[in-house]
């Protein structure tokens, strides 16, 4: 594997094939933790951290487990089972290990079981079929795309807050159109790699 | 309340409880995919809230999340097999979003609100309320997504139905619509419409998330490119 593909896939889903923003996925946590900069910053850090963990897992359950033994039909509840105990995991050992680091994080990790870019990645690798230093690559390409997006949307919202805005489209409303705004300007960056 | 007037009004789950928002930006450029997507979380939501249902009395608290995802992972892997076997151009079309109807909230979060506390009837009749009013939300986006970006609506899976051409906006096509940027804005301006008709309809001062109390006149400032406007009452 060249490092000239890693790079590229790694520019790929963080601007061009942004996953919350080209993908559509994560939108529960992109709406829903964007109203403060500081808790962007902190699910962004989390969201990252899982994304790369857990695509990694998927990969070594999915080419050692369930592809030798035909079983390829059962990996979504795998990887859904897999996310969830390694968020488990991850969880108690951060608690353990560093508490400051808990205290950032932990209440963002909960929330990470259901968000669907964790199982998105994990099902996009196995249908393009990465290997495993691709598949972690992705992962962890997709959440900086996500922290990329999220933090940006933070910013504005911030501002948001504070402006005359017709009333019913205070809050979600806004938001998506605000979104809509920031896909439209991401649309830009589709012409920096060649497919 | 009759659970589809609620699915569809009340608790829409899109409109109003903004849940399941990912296959609802992304699948939402035909509107066939909207009826196929509608069609498996029916069944998933269907089948989830009647095996939970049914299961309440035995499933230990401390472990009903995993067991919940179990059972619904279960169905929709029955769902992606058989759309992939019986409509596998609706299957590409809604690609990773089948398999990701597990970790959509609609689902978990009617088999924790709902049907792990009701019995079986009611929690089959809220699944097909929701699921409804699911499906006319995502027809509704995906109906001025393809009309406005293609000029088209598809309600034709493989030779069945027909696809319905509008010569005026097939001549006047905004891209723009079907792609990514086009999903977030109808949402927004979607939202904030059914907003505005729920603020006239109930008249209930909830109806809007945010208040204007706490905003500053000095940070507001900025936003107004330099007046300061009196705050309303």
């Amino acid at each position: 594997m060249s490092i000239e593909a890693v790079i590229l896939l790694v520019v790929s889903s963080i601007f061009i094939n942004n996953f919350v923003l080209a993908k559509f996925l994560g939108i529960c946590p992109f709406i829903g933790v964007s109203k403060k900069l500081d808790s962007a910053i902190g699910m962004g850090i989390a969201v990252t951290f899982v994304l790369t963990l857990s695509s990694a897992a998927a990969w070594f359950v999915y080419t050692y487990l369930l592809h030798p033994y035909g079983l390829d039909y059962l990996k979504t509840i795998a990887f859904i089972l897999v996310i969830a105990a390694l968020v488990q995991f991850v969880e108690m050992v951060i608690r353990k290990f560093s508490p400051a680091l808990y205290t950032a994080l932990g209440i963002y990790l909960p929330l990470i079981t259901t968000n669907c870019a964790v199982l998105g990645v994990a099902a996009i690798n196995v249908q393009k079929e990465y290997n495993l230093l691709m598949s972690t690559v992705y992962g962890a390409g997709a959440g900086l795309g996500f922290t990329l997006a999220l933090i940006l949307m933070a910013g504005i919202r911030e501002r948001l807050e504070d402006c005359r805005i017709p009333r019913a489209l205070r809050g979600a409303p806004i938001a998506f159109i605000t979104a809509g705004m920031i896909s439209l300007a991401f649309m830009g960056f589709a012409g920096m790699i060649k497919e | 309340m009759n659970p589809v007037r609620r699915g569809i009004f009340k608790e829409n789950p899109i409109f109003v409880i903004m849940l399941g928002l990912c296959p609802t930006l992304a699948i939402t450029t035909e509107v066939i995919n909207g009826i196929g997507m509608g069609l498996a979380i029916l069944v998933v939501l269907t089948g989830s809230n009647l095996f939970i249902s049914l299961l309440r009395a035995w499933v230990p608290d401390t472990i009903r999340i995993p067991v919940f995802i179990v059972i619904i992972a279960s169905f929709v892997t029955i769902v992606d097999l058989t759309m992939q076997a019986l409509l596998p151009s609706l299957a590409e079309a809604l690609g990773i979003f089948i398999p990701l109807i597990v970790v959509n909230c609609i689902i978990l979060g009617r088999a924790e609100s709902f049907a792990s506390k009701n019995p079986p009837l009611p929690s089959v009749l809220d699944a097909i309320g929701m699921s409804i009013g699911f499906t006319l939300s995502l027809l509704l986006l995906a109906g001025i997504r393809e009309l406005l970006g293609n000029g088209t609506l598809t309600f034709q899976i493989l030779d069945i139905g027909t696809t319905i051409h509008i010569p005026f906006f097939e001549e006047h096509k905004a891209a723009i619509m079907i792609l990514p940027p086009g999903a977030f804005l109808t949402l927004g301006l979607l939202m904030g419409f059914f907003n505005h008709i729920r603020k006239r309809m109930v008249g209930s001062p909830n109806a809007y998330t945010l208040s204007d109390q706490h905003i500053s006149r000095a940070r507001r400032f900025l936003c107004n490119g330099g007046r300061v406007e009196r705050r309303k009452a």
